[in-house]
């Protein structure tokens, strides 16, 4: 399993540096000086100085892309235009409030969509088994920023249940918070569960009909409990996968989200960013998101083999 | 394909929106960019079935021509993945080996980027408009046609008819354009249903974020961009642009489910 872990880190690691470059040339092809482009189109002659001596951009490219790599390493991902403020200071700022509305959006799309999965699988071919799967491909196909709007409109404007927009921190008022965060994280979660819905049933089907589940059907245990205890364990493990690489479409709906519900996270900056041209700001976000989400998906993996214990063995004979 | 009632009416529902998007300049006869501000946010009439926006604009025009924007968007950028994801995908997969660990890696660093962070990457250096909304999100999807293609062409160079053709002597091009790429064609062709609503998705987003098409051309995300300040005196701005996206994008993955069974009739 070591052998495993090792390999898929060491991937990741190239993945890492291949982002890098694809990062750092981005930012070269942006049309002008690369320091007038990084220090702002208002920026004087002594801060245009200071970046071109801070990155080196009198220097062969090959040894600029190795100072910019390694002052990313140390958390410098140079300063906003806008603000000023460093990259990495205003990110951490927005990030728990995306990470919060992130969070709860999963907990939303695990709690509708596994029992549905489970129940449309076990249920096959009945109504049951129709309506989730009827559920599973509106949810796919409904734009999430049109949903969040009508939920706006129905919630908001005609019945005044929830507020439309705002943001108040959790630790200041919880329950307010929570309702601001309902519709959002149900908006964001909403394509989540029925991707995870139809993998859970897909692959609850194909545990089912395992033989080792006959054997437990034989021996006489009920229905439900060879659901429960034998069949779930196997039938999740490539919906854990599902997740890892669901993180991406996550993001990018957080920040749809978020600008439609006014939630001044992570994805509202971002979309600040690219109106204001504030190249710095665009670069540490970007790097930053892909990066996180090599790290998120190495997690899942190297958590999928402490689960089944065939990839541990598998790894073991030199990888999968 | 007749025994599947939902991918037929998904199918039908399909062509419905590729004649509006070709006929719209006979199905829509009021101007969708003539504005007149004694029509401003007025509510559906017969006149004006989907009512008028905030400058006085034909909705139902709007909605009309907004098709061939989403239309083409969502199966240019398709064609564009296509284009560079299958040759690469094909030639990683048939010749394995330093290159195609290569291609793997950079798909791998590709995919890490998700589709919004990268189109707001490649708009924030080429500016917004409605070919570079297409470019990115073309370039977003190429990475799953290359591992797609790799994957189908790994398994498809072992079989019988590939070694046989190769013993006949047929070179290294010709077996992967006439006897891999024929084999998996239709394997590629139930994905790009499932990848054109997610594009033409795609398109309405960065169209809504002001990342994609510029005003005042009709395109369904931009509509619901300027139906989100008018929410409270004038909603129908936001029901039609919307509802098309939505039965838009459900039509194709229903057909698609439908081509899907019909090319490969494993059960699911």
């Amino acid at each position: 399993m070591l052998e495993f872990l090792i390999r898929r880190a060491a991937i990741s690691v190239v993945t890492l540096v291949v982002i890098s470059l694809i990062v750092f040339t981005g930012v070269r092809m942006i049309p002008g000086d690369p320091a007038r482009v990084m220090a702002g189109a208002e920026a004087d002659a002594a801060g245009i100085e200071e970046i071109r001596a801070k990155y080196g951009l009198n220097d062969p490219i090959p040894v600029q892309y190795l100072r910019w790599a390694a002052l990313a390493l140390q958390g410098d991902l140079g300063r906003s235009i806008r603000t000023r403020d460093p990259v990495l200071k205003t990110v951490a700022q927005k990030l728990p409030i995306t990470v919060e509305l992130a969070c709860l959006s999963v907990l939303l799309a695990i709690a509708i969509a596994i029992p549905a999965g489970v129940l449309a699988a076990v249920r096959r071919n009945t109504a049951w088994d129709v309506v989730a799967s009827a559920a599973s491909l509106g949810g796919v196909s409904i734009p999430n920023f049109w949903l969040g709007i009508m939920l706006i409109l129905f919630f908001s404007v005609r019945l005044g249940w929830l507020p439309a927009s705002g943001f108040v921190p959790v630790w200041e008022d919880p329950l307010a918070n929570l309702r601001r965060m309902l519709m959002p994280a149900f908006v964001l979660g909403t394509a989540l569960a029925a991707v995870l819905m139809r993998q859970t049933r897909n692959s609850m089907i194909e545990v089912l009909s395992a033989d080792y589940i006959r054997t437990a059907r034989a021996k006489g245990l009920a229905g439900w409990v060879v659901v429960f205890r034998h069949a779930i364990r196997n039938g999740l493990i490539p919906v854990v996968t599902i997740l890892g690489l669901q993180m991406g479409a996550l993001m990018s709906g957080a920040v749809v989200t978020e600008q439609i519900f006014v939630v001044p996270g992570f994805g509202r900056l971002v979309v600040e960013a690219v109106f204001t041209r504030d190249y710095p700001l665009v670069q540490g976000v970007v790097l930053i998101t892909a990066s996180s989400y090599v790290l998120i998906n190495l997690a899942v993996d190297a958590s999928y083999s402490l689960l089944n214990p065939r990839i541990r063995i598998k790894g073991a004979a030199g990888g999968p | 394909m007749l025994r599947r009632p939902a991918s037929v009416a998904g199918l039908a529902v399909v062509l419905v929106f590729v004649a509006l998007a070709v006929g719209a300049p006979w199905i829509a006869r009021t101007d969708p960019v003539q504005t007149d501000w004694s029509k401003v946010r007025k509510a559906p009439t017969l006149a004006h079935p989907f009512g008028t926006d905030d400058l006085g604009r034909d909705n139902f025009s709007r909605v009309v021509w907004g098709s061939r924007i989403s239309m083409q968007a969502g199966v240019f950028s398709i064609l564009l993945a296509m284009a560079i994801g299958v040759p690469v995908g094909l030639v990683a997969g048939y010749y394995r080996g330093g290159l195609d660990q290569l291609v793997m890696r950079l798909t791998d660093a590709w995919l890490a980027f998700p589709f919004l962070i990268l189109a707001i990457g490649l708009v924030t250096i080429m500016g917004p408009s409605l070919t570079n909304a297409t470019l990115a999100i073309g370039l977003g999807a190429t990475p799953t046609y290359i591992r797609l293609t790799r994957a189908l062409t790994l398994s498809t160079k072992e079989e019988d008819y590939v070694l046989a053709a190769r013993a006949l002597g047929a070179g290294d091009g010709r077996l992967m354009r006439r006897h891999v790429f024929p084999n998996i064609f239709s394997a590629l062709l139930v994905q790009a249903t499932v990848s054109v609503p997610t594009a033409i998705i795609a398109e309405a987003i960065l169209s809504f974020l002001g990342l994609g098409v510029q005003p005042p051309t009709p395109s369904w995300g931009t509509m619901l961009n300027a139906a989100q300040q008018f929410l409270e005196s004038a909603p129908w701005m936001a029901y039609w642009p919307g509802l098309a996206i939505f039965s838009l994008a459900l039509s194709f993955n229903l057909a698609g489910d439908g081509l899907r069974d019909l090319l490969d009739p494993r059960d699911y």
